[in-house]
């Protein structure tokens, strides 16, 4: 492998990962709030971007982007508050089964509104042939804006749970939901939060990741996946791991293409999921320890 | 004795209602809707062997759609490429004089040599046992969320796998699937063909009440009331001394027998499969048959799973088909947990073994 296919590899596995990185801390977020896996979360990702590429019709691209997020964290609070809000105390497997079904219905309503064709928004500087020269390597100004706008998401995302009081009246919610409520903290406003800031993280990455993946009714399904392994990778409810685990599969998926066939790509991720959850189900980064004392 | 009476009351009804509809559709004319209700009882098959793994064990599969996959593209696979440019392989001449290949001709006259449909299918339904075997020991070792993104994960894979290979026919799937003949004489056979529609519709429902009562049975014993101790509380299960991992792991497997038998009968009655069947959505609607039917409820999953099914291939739910079942599932899981026969029926036990009996009963009943 010569040295300048190896840094485009290197290039593709971190784009990619970094989506992974930014689904798994959608599953993250709600997690951490309400101790379920939301089924539904790849669905925000590709509802954000299908969202922008209607709404680019009308207004220039910062603002179709703009009110795309805006529209999916209102579909996110929504489905929140006629769903789960309500629910006592429901079991992990009637939570389970509820999110598939809202992914399901997701879906069909895309599938009804966009119809089965695959759509992009357009790249968000220059076109599919412009390239960046940086060394050896040339890459386009879009996986510029996915690194780019990860990162400050992330970066946002943990000033957010650390500065703002809304942030840590969240973490306080996630740490214990009854001392939580004792200390005034109206823990049900927090779930929907979550829900609102989740939908709202997925649809940015989808809108930004839109002109080089391009976007389907169907394709929030194998990101939700790949969402997951990353958020187990890289230990439940641990935001900082997600960022790792998700750099490490795009990384992995990017470089198997040299050896797997592109059909089997999504099942390298599953493959990766399957060990971890046999050999490790607590992530590479968490202890066990730690893991033993959660719900799952 | 109770429970017993009941169970076959119930199964001599559904017995006597499979020949009601075939007399009533003779009467009327309308016998086209026996090739959905044949289809229905296979369907239903699988189905009621995930109620027990979800209803009575407590686990979550979101993969089965794989097991009726691996059953019903393995046996087509087998039954329907020709040996025939390999007959001079000591395998292929080997598997002849075990008396496992079928000599015939293709659409063209061309002689073709395929695997014997009981013998694929018997290959067919092992595979997935043993697959379901090698996942099951591993995975049911998870709960909850785990369970349900390995098992969709397994199902995923086995999508990518019919669909990226050549063998199983990529896009198209697999047809020209060769009629299952059962029975050595007589001509007694699982196919699309239109004049054995009547033949099959009772084939398949004759199979799905076999298995019915195989898994009736399996509830009232021994194992059911340890799977119900399983679903009660797993931790309190193992305290009294019942080996959890080993009941989930049998039932996991007879799940996927069930499932891989339902795909085997299923490919040679329409005569070929597509990978729609493997797709992650036919394990999700086979949840939501399971979620309506009321979890452990095994009647109640028959009833459910027999009609939407019926109504789902007669194409009533039109282009909104998956949204349907996406519905179904939602609404159930927020109103009626234990089932739509539950809200109706409340407090009146018209169907045997409605919902779960409680550890208690399930003693009394045996005592």
């Amino acid at each position: 492998m010569t040295t300048t296919l190896f840094f485009q590899y290197l290039f593709a596995g971190i784009t990619y990962g970094s989506i992974y990185g930014i689904v798994a801390i959608g599953f993250n977020i709600i997690y951490n709030a309400t101790g379920i896996i939301n089924f539904a979360q790849g669905e925000f990702v590709m509802l954000g971007a299908m969202s922008a590429i209607s709404l680019l019709q009308w207004m220039p691209l910062p603002l179709a982007v703009a009110l795309a997020v805006l529209i999916t964290m209102v579909v996110g609070g929504l489905i929140e508050m006629v769903f789960i809000r309500w629910l006592d105390n429901p079991s992990v497997l009637r939570m389970i089964i509820i999110t598939i079904g809202l992914s399901i219905l997701i879906r069909e309503v895309a599938l009804h509104i966009w119809g089965e064709s695959i759509r992009s928004l357009p790249y968000f500087v220059g076109n599919e042939i412009t390239a960046l020269s940086l060394g050896p390597v040339r890459i386009s100004p879009q996986v510029l804006w996915v690194i780019f706008t990860c990162a400050v998401m992330v970066i946002g995302l943990s000033l957010f749970f650390r500065v703002t009081p809304v942030g840590r009246e969240m973490r306080a919610c996630s740490a214990n939901r009854t001392a939580a409520v004792l200390c005034g903290i109206n823990t049900r406003n927090m779930v929907t939060l979550s829900f609102m800031l989740s939908a709202g993280i997925g649809a940015l990455a989808g809108c930004v990741m839109s002109p080089i993946t391009y976007t389907q009714y169907d394709s929030g399904t194998s990101l939700a996946i790949k969402g997951f392994t990353v958020a187990i990778l890289g230990g439940l409810g641990n935001s900082a791991g997600a960022v790792a685990a998700g750099l490490l599969l795009g990384i992995i998926e990017a470089f198997s293409v040299a050896v797997v066939p592109l059909a089997f790509q999504d099942a390298i991720a599953i493959t990766i999921l399957l060990v971890i959850l046999f050999v490790r189900p607590h992530g590479i980064f968490a202890s066990g320890d730690a893991a033993r004392l959660k719900e799952f | 004795m109770g429970v017993r009476g009941k169970k076959y009351t119930g199964l001599t009804v559904l017995a006597l209602l499979v020949v009601l509809v075939q007399a009533v559709t003779a009467l009327t004319g309308t016998q086209f809707y026996l090739t959905q209700l044949t289809m229905a009882a296979y369907y239903t098959l699988l189905v009621i062997g995930l109620a027990v793994v979800m209803g009575y064990a407590g686990q979550i599969s979101i993969g089965h759609a794989g097991f009726f996959a691996i059953g019903g593209y393995l046996s087509a696979a087998l039954t329907t490429h020709s040996l025939a440019g390999f007959s001079g392989h000591p395998l292929v001449q080997a598997l002849g004089r075990a008396g496992l290949l079928m000599a015939g001709q293709d659409l063209y006259g061309e002689e073709i040599l395929v695997v014997a449909p009981w013998a694929a299918a018997l290959f067919a339904v092992i595979t997935a046992a043993v697959v379901a075997l090698l996942l099951g020991v591993p995975v049911l070792k998870l709960k909850g969320h785990y369970l349900a993104m390995a098992t969709l994960g397994f199902g995923i894979i086995v999508f990518r796998v019919v669909l990226a290979s050549e063998y199983f026919g990529e896009a198209d799937g697999i047809s020209e699937v060769p009629a299952f003949t059962l029975l050595p004489w007589g001509p007694v056979q699982v196919s699309g063909d239109f004049g054995l529609r009547v033949q099959n519709y009772y084939i398949a429902w004759g199979i799905l009440i076999l298995g019915l009562w195989l898994l009736l049975n399996l509830i009232d014993s021994r194992v059911g009331r340890a799977l119900r101790a399983i679903h009660g509380s797993e931790e309190a299960a193992e305290a009294v001394g019942v080996d959890t991992a080993r009941f989930k792991l049998k039932v996991f497997v007879l799940s996927a027998v069930y499932a891989a038998l339902a795909g085997v009968f299923l490919t040679h009655y329409n005569g070929g499969i597509g990978p729609s069947e493997a797709s992650v959505m036919k394990s999700v609607r086979y949840v939501a048959l399971v979620a309506v039917g009321g979890m452990a409820n095994i009647w109640g999953t028959l009833i459910m799973g027999a009609g939407l099914t019926f109504l789902s291939l007669r194409g009533v739910f039109g282009s909104y088909d998956d949204a349907v079942f996406g519905l179904i599932l939602i609404l159930v899981m927020l109103f009626a947990p234990d089932g739509i026969l539950s809200l109706k029926l409340r407090g009146f036990s018209v169907l045997p073994g409605r919902r779960v009996r409680n550890l208690h009963e399930g003693e009394g009943g045996d005592a």
